[in-house]
């Protein structure tokens, strides 16, 4: 992992969602806050993608806008290519920023309904300087018009000319558009149907390929992640729960909550179906419960797990945090066939 | 392995300009299909090109005391019995000509309109956009100013602004300064509708995804006001400041009619009606019923005009 291009260490995001002071005192209510990320630690290398799965709400979508420096982390480093940008905010330093985008979720909301395309795709290359010269500009949004398999002509349209998959193409446009090294995309298929689903995931291995990209790819889908990933980190409830090379994960997870999640993909031969497996809500963020936060839906679950938070220890190839698993009580599962 | 269909998000044409939008169609077709906003459109324009082609139209510069002459003073209407054929809506008591007055001061009554109408949007976007980005205390600060200066009634804080102005310049001077003092206090008055509205607007606005591309981009917040979020706040703009035209009107009709408007020798509609108020009873009544009528016509169809752009604009009412 020396030559991780980006490195996260002990990252935390609290939200404070108290009440006002005067009601605070006057209720004899304390403080509350969510641990929305509370001590996320992973590295990428170079080139090669990171997946975070997990349920809505777990965090994973508030670690991207941390890495972007769209929200201030409340504690932890990120490191980028060795520089500190935790506390630095969204665009600074420039230089830095520059070779890091991020592709978003709603293909909708995320460019500007009263922008020709052309001036969208332009704005990092104008606002970081790559391209100053508007006509040189100009030949460039050209270019990658056609890169992301749209036409140059369609600079001229506004946004709502496009279909959903059309206006991911022109997100892609926009982020590559500076000739980045690393790219959070935060869902980036999950506003489009199946079948354009594939066509952006294949155009972003190809970007892979060709410009060397280094991913972070949130998702909370595992068809998709198992299609895009080299690694996968499974998030619960503001944590990492188990952090695993992508075919690890898939043929022997070792987590039950990881377990939980593969088990909630379809399968044809209704196989592996095991009858303790977890049920249950997502307890609410604000009071997680004590010990191993997984602990009330976890069929393992013995008085330490709900007294002791586990650590996240190395387990082979993985990353665990669960007692259960360093303790050796859980039976390793079946091999499965991955995918 | 089957994927689980995610649901795709529903279409959002997204109107691509304020100029696009005005012409697209929609909006043509119900104002086809709008009686009250083909009249009232038809009325303004009338009322426009009399007001800008008023050096023409009118037979007299009411202005100029050179051209007025005493024997003609308090003719009735060229109908009346007594009527001249030259004023063919009389004189007043100073042989002004009422028509060519009216001329005159529609004009100076839509100059104080849409000044103080664009004054009060300036004022109103750049302060809603500001609270509404910024938020925290810049936010509170503006909106409880907004919400002070909105319990009182208009027309008493333009009062408060033109007697302020007034008692800080010369006498000599409040006459040449009189239209400047009336559109500061109106303007003034009337920013806090287009504030609230771009305030609300920009709340949302600024969390849209687009705006966090922008940020990543490293563009300034400054120019992610002015450049992202403005345009797409500016579409309620227009309605509030077409049903504003109208109340800027009045407000200036009223001032004037109280007497701390235009001033006699340079009379707005308003200026007219409080003139003509006081011979009513000589009955001279064609000096009051015509200013008044025109006035009518005008805050009528802009209302009505506003009305229907409100409901035109109004993607749930389509």
């Amino acid at each position: 992992m020396t030559d991780a291009l980006v490195q996260v260490t002990g990252l935390k995001k609290t939200f404070d969602l108290s009440r006002p002071l005067i009601n605070r005192i006057l209720d004899r209510s304390g403080r509350q806050v969510v641990h929305a990320v509370d001590g996320v630690d992973f590295a990428i290398p170079r080139g090669q993608t990171l997946s975070l799965v997990g349920e809505s709400g777990c965090g994973k979508s508030t670690v991207a806008k941390l890495l972007m420096g769209l929200t201030a982390p409340s504690g932890g480093s990120i490191r980028f290519d060795g520089v500190e940008l935790a506390g630095r905010p969204a665009g600074s330093p420039p230089e830095t920023r520059r070779r890091m985008q991020m592709i978003f979720q709603d293909p909708y909301a995320s460019l500007n309904p009263r922008w020709r395309v052309a001036r969208i795709i332009g704005e990092p290359m104008k606002s970081y300087g790559t391209h100053p010269d508007p006509a040189d500009r100009r030949r460039e949004v050209d270019r990658l018009l056609e890169f992301v398999g749209l036409s140059a002509a369609d600079g001229e349209k506004f946004p709502h000319e496009f279909s959903g998959g059309q206006r991911q193409r022109i997100s892609i446009a926009r982020a590559i558009s500076t000739k980045p090294e690393f790219l959070v995309c935060d869902e980036p298929t999950s506003a489009l149907d199946v079948s354009v689903q594939a066509q952006i995931l294949n155009l972003m291995r190809e970007l892979q390929r060709e410009l060397g990209l280094t991913y972070l790819f949130i998702s909370h889908d595992l068809a998709v992640v198992n299609y895009i990933s080299d690694m996968i980190g499974v998030m619960y409830l503001g944590r990492l729960v188990e952090l695993a090379p992508a075919e690890e994960i898939f043929a022997r997870p070792q987590h039950p909550y990881t377990r939980l999640l593969l088990d909630t993909i379809p399968d044809i031969g209704m196989k592996n179906r095991d009858i303790d497996r977890p049920a249950g809500e997502v307890p609410n963020p604000i009071t997680p419960p004590l010990g191993c936060h997984f602990h009330p839906r976890c069929p393992h679950a013995d008085a330490r797990c709900r007294s002791e938070a586990p650590q996240f220890l190395p387990q082979g190839a993985a990353q665990v945090r669960c007692h259960a698993v360093a303790e050796g009580r859980l039976s390793p599962e079946p091999l499965r066939k991955a995918g | 392995m089957a994927t689980p269909t995610p649901a795709s998000a529903p279409p959002r044409p997204a109107p691509a300009g304020l100029i696009a939008r005005a012409l697209s169609g929609d909006v043509a077709w119900s104002f086809r299909h709008s009686w009250s906003a083909r009249i009232s459109a038809l009325v303004l324009l009338i009322l426009f090109a009399a007001a800008i082609l008023a050096p023409w139209l009118a037979n007299q510069n009411p202005y100029d005391i050179g051209e007025l002459s005493l024997f003609d003073s308090e003719l009735p209407p060229a109908w009346a019995e007594g009527g001249d054929a030259r004023y063919w809506l009389g004189t007043d008591t100073l042989a002004r000509d009422v028509y060519s007055s009216i001329l005159y001061g529609l004009r100076l009554s839509l100059i104080v309109g849409f000044a103080s109408v664009a004054l009060a949007a300036v004022v109103g976007i750049s302060l809603g956009l500001l609270g509404g980005f910024v938020g925290g205390i810049v936010d509170a600060a503006i909106m409880r100013f907004a919400d002070v200066l909105l319990s009182f009634p208009t027309i008493l804080v333009a009062l408060l602004v033109n007697g302020i102005m007034r008692g800080a310049l010369p006498p000599a001077q409040h006459q040449q300064a009189a239209i400047w003092v009336l559109i500061l206090a109106i303007g003034l008055t009337n920013w806090v509708q287009y504030a609230r509205t771009v305030r609300s607007s920009t709340m949302v606005e600024r969390n849209k995804e687009y705006v966090q591309a922008a940020r990543i981009n490293g563009v300034s917040r400054a120019g992610i006001m002015v450049s992202h979020i403005l345009p797409n706040v500016l579409g309620p703009v227009l309605v509030i400041a077409t049903i504003n035209l109208g109340m800027a009107v009045l407000t200036e009709a009223t001032l004037s009619f109280l007497g701390v408007g235009m001033p006699a020798t340079q009379p707005s509609l308003g200026t007219l009606i409080r003139i003509g108020n006081e011979y009513l009873f000589s009955g001279i009544w064609w000096v009051v019923i015509f200013p008044s009528v025109v006035l009518v016509a005008l805050v009528l169809a802009v209302n009505l005009l506003g009305d229907w752009l409100r409901d035109a604009l109004n993607p749930k009412l389509r």
